[in-house]
């Protein structure tokens, strides 16, 4: 008899793993919140390490899923999520009760909502925007400020929502260095006269050819890096943005004018992950992101039987892993589905 | 010998072992936030006094723990303890209380 898996989340990890499943012969009914599939890759323009269109990556997943005759369930969230033996029972808002004998979780994630550091004055002062704003404005091909003119120096700041205490995030989210990398190049092509600045605390560039694009930036592009945690930015009379900062290896203060801030914000735990966690019993950790069982070679388990993890909805991670991590848990389905009775 | 227009220069590293690191120590103690510092600078930042003279909690921070305790006995008192500099820490360290508990801890081997 074929198997049934339900895959919560139409991003990068469900729509893979829901590829994956058919390509192997599993029925699958994909569900996604929104209206079409694609979650935080829609918001990207580009990406790293390679610059390559996000439109690309999303052919590619719909062409195995969406494209290819996928059962899914768009505008669709989940209200009950059940388990009787080895079968479960998950019901949308839209009242539909699908059954399954395995589930994939792929929840994904929220960018750091930026207005919460509001000592950076996003959504308080013009110019202030999110590395997701920044994207935005490549597609549209424009670089502009509020008041319609180009922006001529440009700060980065690096950390907004990761590994801060204050926001009740320690975590890296890992990304946001070479996002902030590759949107400094970018700005650089768009805008040849342009200054870039990146305030980091550190660089991490542990990612394949992260380190060459962050060279690249420096020797190519002229990037600036000032290694410092902003404090505040604020507002001169001549409504231009003021940044406060320690140049902690001149060890000295540092202010500078800006034209343009972005915020390169983090990555959390999805409202939709959460919603689900809280009615499924499946356990979250510290970072409130899902909690696989072992960190090494259980990492697509979850603490309930037929339950699986894809993707960034248990740790921040790339798109190169998020796919791996996919595909990963199609084998951990496949092992339950063959192992199991059912 | 300032009369000959020069002097011996001081050497300038970091002589580890001679280095005495009780004040740390005492830190360490009594304020175990001292431990979390990665030197971001957000305390230093936003400091006022650091604004206006050579003052940053980070780089006191960073010569504490490494035993240059004679900067950091100059240095202290410019603290006026406002407090600011732990409303911007990520990592939650408890700033402003590292500054009295190195009073304490001078006070204490004085």
């Amino acid at each position: 008899m074929r198997k049934h898996v339900v895959v919560i989340g139409g991003g990068v990890a469900g729509l893979e793993a829901a590829g994956q499943l058919t390509k192997v012969g599993v029925d699958v009914s994909l569900i996604e919140k929104e209206s079409k599939t694609g979650g935080n890759l829609n918001k990207w323009f580009k990406l790293f390490p390679d610059r390559r269109s996000s439109s690309e990556v999303k052919n590619y997943l719909d062409g195995m899923t969406v494209n290819n005759g996928i059962n899914l369930h768009t505008n669709a969230t989940i209200e009950k999520f059940s388990r009787s033996k080895s079968s479960f029972s998950i019901t949308t808002n839209a009242g539909k009760e699908l059954k399954a004998d395995a589930v994939i979780v792929a929840t994904g994630f929220d960018l750091f909502k930026s207005e919460r550091k509001e000592e950076y004055g996003y959504g308080i002062y013009d110019n202030v925007i999110s590395s997701a704003d920044l994207e935005e404005m490549f597609r549209k091909g424009i670089i502009a400020k509020t008041n319609g003119a180009e922006p001529e120096k440009i700060g980065i700041i690096h950390c907004v929502g990761s590994r801060d205490e204050k926001v009740g995030n320690f975590y890296c989210s890992k990304l946001c260095c070479v996002t902030a990398v590759k949107q400094a190049i970018e700005i650089r092509e768009m805008l040849p006269e342009s200054k870039v600045f990146c305030f980091y605390m550190d660089m991490r560039m542990g990612g394949a050819l992260y380190e060459e694009m962050y060279r690249e930036a420096q020797q190519k592009w002229g990037v600036n890096f000032i290694r410092g945690k902003v404090s505040e930015a604020s507002e001169t009379i001549e409504n231009q943005l003021m940044i406060k900062v320690e140049d902690t290896l001149a060890g000295r203060p540092l202010k500078m004018k800006l034209d343009m801030l972005v915020l390169m914000a983090g990555m959390e735990m999805s409202k939709g992950g959460k919603k689900i966690a809280s009615i499924s019993g499946l356990h979250t950790g510290e970072n409130r992101f899902f909690a696989a069982t072992d960190n090494h070679f259980g990492n697509n388990k979850s603490n309930v039987e037929g339950v699986f993890y894809a993707g960034t909805c248990t740790a921040p991670m790339n798109i190169t892993e998020t796919i791996s991590h996919a595909r990963a848990a199609v084998l951990e389905v496949m092992d339950y589905l063959t192992d199991s009775k059912i | 010998m300032s009369k000959f227009g020069f002097s011996i220069s001081q050497c300038r590293q970091i002589d580890y072992e001679s280095n005495s690191r009780r004040i740390a120590e005492y830190i360490f103690e009594n304020e175990p936030s001292f431990r979390l510092c990665i030197e971001c600078g957000g305390c230093s930042a936003t400091c006022t006094t650091g604004n206006l003279t050579d003052f940053s909690l980070r780089e006191l921070n960073i010569l504490i723990k490494r035993g240059e305790n004679d900067k950091v006995r100059r240095n202290l008192n410019k603290c006026m303890l406002c407090g600011k500099c732990s409303l911007v820490c990520p990592r939650g360290v408890n700033t402003r209380n590292i500054i009295v508990m190195a009073k304490k801890a001078f006070q204490i081997s004085d």
